[in-house]
């Protein structure tokens, strides 16, 4: 499933892993992934959107951390259990550090396939473990002050009911 | 030597982000290694206890407490995950 896509490096694995703390272009990244790949028919895209109310307090900003490294190779065997579930012709993650407020993008999932039932459950799956199992974590500022995110258990159940992932 | 790293809530509650250390003797698990660490005071004993909210990686990959750990390795501790 290499090179499927034209606009990638020639060599490069289709399936593409951007952390990055600047915003994306959405109209931009699904048009690249659609050019010079005629066996797509379907793309389904997410994206991860800050609000400005967690927990009952007002949230200011949002400082996002990451563990460089593992963060690339936690997303990509996430793709990697999607493209064994289903037909993936093509996956993007983008995933924002750094700082960010109300109404800001975080996240973008993009996936594409032949027939939208694929892309649709593959993109759904991609962000469930990306929820789980990619190690980033949000500090909030509120007027009460900075506080770390915690994890949520509703995150956990929506990862689990994918069932038991294979590890790679 | 072994690289040590820490993220998060545990990064600014020890005061550290990232140390290498001599592996010691007889150390040769991530629970080991875990248990070790929690005896350097108050900081590191109140993270290293609360299992329900720790998480640990040996080479950028998740691991459990009986993981084998060796010289070389990459091991981090962090809360669970919060991104997306």
């Amino acid at each position: 499933m290499k090179s499927l896509s034209f606009h990638r490096l020639p060599g490069a694995d289709a399936m593409s892993v951007r952390v990055q703390e600047q915003d994306f272009d959405v109209s931009a990244e699904l048009a690249l992934m659609r050019i010079g790949n005629p066996k797509i028919g379907a793309i389904a895209s997410f994206v991860g959107v800050v609000r400005d109310i967690n927990e009952g307090d007002s949230v200011a900003t949002m400082t996002l951390e990451h563990y460089p490294g593992m963060t690339e190779k936690a997303i990509t065997e996430i793709i990697g259990q999607a493209r064994g579930r289903w037909e993936v012709l093509d996956a993007l993650v983008i995933h924002r550090v750094g700082t960010l407020k109300p109404t800001d993008q975080i996240v973008l999932v993009i996936v594409a396939s032949t027939h939208r039932g694929d892309a649709f459950a593959a993109c759904e799956f991609i962000m469930d473990y990306l929820k789980t199992q990619a190690p980033f974590w949000k500090k909030e500022i509120t007027p009460q002050g900075a506080r770390w995110v915690d994890a949520r258990v509703t995150d956990s159940r929506a990862a689990e009911r994918w069932g038991p992932v294979e590890k790679s | 030597m072994i690289t040590l790293l820490y993220f998060a809530r545990l990064r600014e509650a020890l005061g550290t982000g990232r140390e290498e250390l001599a592996l010691p003797s007889g150390i040769n698990t991530l629970g080991a290694l875990r248990d070790h660490l929690s005896k350097r005071g108050d900081a590191w004993a109140r993270e290293m206890a609360d299992r329900r909210n720790l998480r640990a990686a040996v080479n950028q990959d998740v691991a459990a407490a009986d993981t084998p750990i060796k010289d070389g390795d990459e091991i981090a501790f962090f809360p669970p995950v919060t991104g997306g």
